[in-house]
């Protein structure tokens, strides 16, 4: 090697060091910025799971909230909350697919209905209070659902509404204009390519969606206060058929009720330490029921897509 | 006769023809008072460079371009015999589509069964006799040679089938229907040589049964599958006649640099 190379390659390794320097300071400080979020979040966790695991029990699921915190459970708070869910998930469904249906297939492209567009987005980004002032207005007090199950499964179908009609016209456009076509070659009608292919076909996204909605859903709060959840409820909603038949089937829509973030609000509001457990036993229930609700919409969306490709 | 065409001497029976159709997407105007016949059981080839408005102008015939706002179309597309206008207000696409089918540049199978893809034109119908749909669907499939090729697997997924036999499946699902006319828009562009040579292959048995257009970019697939040619340029129609004609002895200068490879 001549010595004019060599001196060549030093100060070519001088500037590739320094570079190297910068990289090393982005990558720790890329580290550190990324372990602030996670291990936020383990350390809340490790609490929660060190907390509420010790409480967890078959009586904590089958038991009313009580005075005594070693003897209060969730029964009420699940049994709402899963109702409450059933509500919500049957009007936002329908409601929110045929809209997204409609605006994506049928609606005119026009100013009119790029003004509806628009503020779907911007309804998704609404302070969830806000949906809980408008039900207590709307259906609390002006169609007279009281402070019930029924009032608070359609204001939270309000709240995920936007959320599913966004997926669903993700899901219909993610299919091919050809495939479309194809259908419409064969001599369907417009309602039969919507129920023959872009519904089956856009049915892994519709799901995605309506579950991401409804976890996000069963952990709101506010909307939920605001029109008159009770913080302490030891009975369960009316059975169908308890009461006099027919108003009897549907008697538990009207029932008060409460939901698991709102039980997990108040005993963490009690000065007892005993109750602080309850409400991280409680948290990690809802956590799970999260978790579990994102993990069935990935294995669904990852099931139907396995035969539908382009 | 009401036609506005001059017809060769012993000319087959008409399928159908276009009279002085225009088209338009939006304001652009994309087919410029083309009149054609289309000949009973014969395969007419739509040839010209791209852009020349000769898919738009396949696409006039399954009235294809209702699908999507702006488009316009002028003049007629009557059919033969009955001499309905399948341009007209009055004549339902559905109705035009039920009787001239089409089989598209992609192969497009739904994501479905291989039975369910090629049963979808008689399902829309209402069709539900299961021993007629399977009846019909095993005489489409031998008539798109791809029968033996699927016959213990028509309950599998269409999409996993290979290119060229996807292109025989839309080509079965589009027999199914007994369609008067066959609209073939560049069917082999997406296939491998030998998948390219079963269709034209295919194409020339299934004339018997039904009229044929196709749009191709192969002037040598034109000479191999078609009767008749017709050369368009620009939104025009500039040359039609007889394939040995229009390659052996064409009548414009246009039509034969074009042909020649001088130009396109």
């Amino acid at each position: 090697m001549s010595a004019t190379l060599s001196k060549r390659a030093e100060e070519l390794r001088g500037i590739i060091r320094v570079h190297k320097r910068w990289d090393a300071v982005f990558a720790t400080l890329g580290l550190l910025a990324m372990m602030v979020g996670v291990l936020t979040l383990a350390a809340l966790f490790a609490a929660m799971i060190t907390d509420g695991v010790p409480r967890l029990s078959a009586e904590f699921f089958t038991e009313f909230p009580s005075r005594r915190a070693s003897q209060a459970g969730i029964l009420s708070a699940w049994v709402g909350s899963m109702l409450v869910m059933l509500v919500t998930a049957l009007f936002a469904v329908p409601v929110g697919v045929a809209g997204a249906i409609y605006l994506e297939e049928y609606a005119k492209k026009n100013w009119f209905t790029d003004i509806i567009e628009i503020n779907i987005s911007n309804l998704a980004g609404v302070p969830s209070i806000v949906y809980g002032l408008l039900a207590l207005g709307l259906f609390v007090y002006t169609f007279g659902f009281g402070q019930s199950i029924l009032s608070a499964g359609l204001t939270l179908a309000l709240l995920i509404l936007p959320i599913v009609i966004v997926a669903t016209r993700e899901a219909l456009r993610a299919i091919p204009q050809h495939v479309r076509e194809g259908a419409y070659a064969c001599g369907a009608s417009q309602w039969q390519v919507v129920s023959h292919h872009l519904v089956p076909y856009g049915m892994p996204g519709i799901l995605t969606g309506v579950i991401i909605g409804l976890s996000r859903a069963i952990g709101e709060t506010a909307p939920i206060i605001t029109i008159g959840a009770l913080t302490f409820i030891a009975f369960l909603p009316p059975m169908p058929f308890s009461g006099d038949p027919p108003a009897g089937i549907f008697d538990w829509l009207f029932s008060p009720f409460t939901v698991m973030p709102i039980q997990i609000f108040n005993w963490t509001s009690r000065p007892d330490q005993a109750f602080h457990q309850n409400a991280a036993a409680a948290s990690l229930v809802l956590v799970v029921l999260t978790l579990g609700m994102n993990a069935t919409a990935i294995w669904l969306r990852y099931r139907l897509r396995k035969n539908i490709k382009w | 006769m009401t036609s506005t065409l001059t017809l060769p001497e012993n000319a087959p029976p008409l399928k159908a023809e276009s009279k002085k159709l225009d088209f338009y997407y939006g304001d652009f105007k994309a087919l410029k008072g083309v009149s054609m016949p289309v000949f009973e059981n014969k395969v007419t080839a739509l040839i010209g460079p791209s852009g020349c408005g000769k898919s738009t102008y396949l696409r006039c015939f399954n009235r294809m371009h209702d699908l999507y706002p702006g488009n316009r179309y002028d003049g007629k597309i009557q059919l033969h015999p009955d001499e309905v206008d399948i341009l007209d207000h009055a004549v339902d696409p559905i109705e035009v589509r039920m009787r001239v089918s089409m089989v598209f540049q992609k192969p497009n199978p739904f994501p479905k069964s291989i039975f369910e893809n090629v049963a979808y034109g008689l399902k829309v119908r209402g069709e539900k006799s299961r021993s007629f749909l399977e009846d019909k669907v095993e005489t489409a499939l031998r008539g798109a040679a791809l029968w033996e090729e699927v016959r213990d697997r028509l309950d599998e997924v269409a999409v996993n089938l290979s290119g060229g036999q996807q292109q025989r499946l839309c080509i079965a699902r589009s027999l199914a229907t007994d369609p008067e006319i066959l609209l073939f828009d560049e069917p082999t562009s997406a296939l491998d040589p030998i998948a390219t040579g079963a269709i034209e292959e295919l194409i020339g048995q299934i004339k018997d049964k039904v009229t044929i257009l196709i749009v191709t970019h192969n002037m040598q697939q034109a000479a191999r599958v078609s009767d008749f040619v017709a050369y368009m340029y620009i939104g025009e129609l500039v040359e039609f006649g007889a394939t040995s004609d229009i390659f052996m002895k064409p009548k414009r200068k246009e039509t034969e640099d074009y042909i020649t490879g001088r130009f396109g």
